[in-house]
């Protein structure tokens, strides 16, 4: 019997007929060939996430970001007018890369009047105008307000900067969310303001990655050594299960039921949980955030645990029920190697005992990552020696099918559309 | 050579030049460098006293600790680090995680 109700169909994947429920195979995520055509036909055309306003406290404050799965380099910057803009990192004399440090290749970030260019100082205002050509009188009939930055498309929701490359975005940043993602609204998230930040280059495609934080089928199994024994046989025992899946296409959602660790034996939990209140599912103490937005724990699950919003292409924002919450961004670089960073957030700390409690949940939440990653390389190693081509996905992996299928259906939208 | 702690935890000073770290990239690299024996003497000693740590921290403003606070702080900090080895694997690194790596690039400051 399951523990939580499924949809009439029977199951959550069948409550989506357009999924099937057929064997799939992973070739998208193993061929070069591939990584090119989900280049121009998502990452060229999506909205992507690039961070938070947080990041750009004042005005003339900005940040670099090299997006190679869109061919693309940018700066985001806060104009005069308390606007977040986003121009390609270039400058419009001879292109040569506009705000670097020491190394061209590395991101850069701080405070600025202006920017000014290392080649032949040129310079441009925040909001991307050509405001000094040096020795103009050496050029021939120069418009300079012909000549600004090249703009990139730049749409900010709840905090979060969005940029898209195409050349007329076919939706607004809104509608491209959609309601089961805007329904967040209302989340503190301009309160949670410490933040713990990890980066690391995973050798496996990147939708590999996404299906791994996608599905918790793994958890008990994979994550059985982060735990006291007796802990891991009951969660293995118990299996996985989620109260709660929605696609919304090009997005999903899952929520999950919660734990209540404090109120287990003391051979279920670590030492140093106890010790700290903090662990996997965040501080024991939760943080008081007031009244929650309508689209967050859809099943009304008590307790709840988590819902993860896995936003399309290569975000997800995961919201847990003690007060906290994660983003996780995962940046191809090529077919079988991407970037992934993953962000903590916390309302800041204003004694020690909630700074201790954050510290163990955010330590945790790495040794989990770092799990999590390793097992993807094993993953990707395996699929390209292509000797199996079909594999099975159990309803609780209702997510990694969408994400390969919504993959699929936009490479064939762009390119029957271009043919 | 002075103390780096308050001077109601002398106890805890052998272990504080190696463990008051204050970013999370040394206390994860002195972790990984370190043998769970190494590990487990630090968390025997410091975890009797977590109650006597965060007690006296609190007397104080969080917004503006002393140096020898916040160096007591990121001890336990450091604590948090080395009970991961200690309490399940017996070993400084995550099981089955090969050369992956996962680095910190920001974090709260205290």
């Amino acid at each position: 019997m399951p523990r939580f109700p499924k949809p009439p169909e029977g199951s959550w994947t069948e409550h989506y007929p357009e999924l099937g429920t057929g064997p799939v195979s992973y070739e998208d995520s193993i061929s070069p060939e591939y990584f090119e055509r989900e280049k121009e036909a998502i990452f060229k055309r999506a909205w992507l996430n690039v961070g938070r306003v947080e990041q750009l406290p004042r005005v003339g404050s900005y940040f670099t970001k090299d997006i190679k799965a869109a061919h693309a380099s940018i700066v985001v910057a806060r104009d005069k007018a308390g606007e977040v803009r986003a121009f390609h990192n270039m400058c419009r004399h001879r292109g040569n890369k506009l705000v670097w440090t020491e190394d061209p290749k590395n991101e850069s970030q701080g405070v600025c009047r202006q920017f000014t260019c290392k080649y032949h100082g040129w310079r441009y205002d925040l909001d991307g105008s050509l405001t000094f050509i040096q020795q103009e009188g050496e050029f021939f009939d120069v418009d300079r307000s012909q000549w600004g930055l090249a703009p990139v498309h730049c749409e900010v929701w709840a905090g979060f900067i969005f940029v898209n490359f195409s050349r007329e975005p076919s939706q607004s940043l809104r509608e491209f969310l959609g309601p089961m993602v805007t329904d967040l609204e209302g989340y503190p998230f301009e309160r949670m303001t410490a933040r713990f930040g990890y980066s690391t280059t995973v050798g496996a495609n990147w939708k590999l990655f996404m299906d791994a934080f996608a599905e918790f089928y793994h958890a008990p199994v994979l994550h059985g050594n982060q735990s006291p024994e007796k802990y891991s046989k009951a969660a293995v025992q118990a299996g996985f299960e989620a109260p709660h899946y929605q696609i919304e296409r090009p997005h999903r959602l899952v929520s999950t039921s919660g734990v209540r660790f404090w109120e287990m034996d003391a051979d279920m939990i670590k030492p140093m949980e106890a010790m700290t209140r903090g662990g996997l599912f965040g501080p024991w103490d939760k943080a008081e955030l007031g009244e929650m937005p309508k689209g967050l724990n859809p099943a009304k699950c008590d307790p709840w645990g988590l819902d993860s919003f896995q936003l399309f292409p290569n975000f997800v924002i995961l919201i847990w029920s003690q007060g906290w919450y994660l983003t996780y961004h995962y940046w191809p670089t090529s077919h079988n190697t991407h970037v992934f960073e993953g962000n903590v957030y916390f309302l800041p700390a204003t004694n020690v005992r909630d700074r201790i409690s954050q510290e163990m949940s955010a330590v945790t939440f790495k040794e989990f990552a770092l799990q999590d990653a390793n097992t993807l390389e094993a993953t990707q190693m395996m699929l390209e020696t292509r000797y199996v081509d079909r594999f099975l996905l159990g309803d609780q992996e209702i997510l990694c099918r969408h994400l390969h299928a919504e993959v699929r259906d936009w490479i064939d939208t762009y390119e029957g559309a271009s043919r | 050579m002075s103390a780096l702690l308050p001077a109601e935890f002398a106890d805890l000073e052998p272990f504080a030049a190696k463990w008051c770290l204050p970013t999370e990239p040394e206390r994860y690299g002195t972790r990984l460098a370190s043998t769970t024996e190494q590990m487990q003497v630090f968390y025997d000693a410091i975890t009797p006293r977590l109650e006597d740590v965060l007690a006296y921290l609190e007397k104080l403003p969080y917004d503006a600790l002393p140096d020898d606070a916040t160096n007591l702080l990121c001890l336990l900090y450091s604590m948090i680090q080395a009970s991961f080895p200690v309490e399940i694997w017996r070993q400084p690194k995550v099981p089955d995680t090969g050369a992956t790596s996962f680095d910190c690039f920001v974090e709260p400051v205290p």
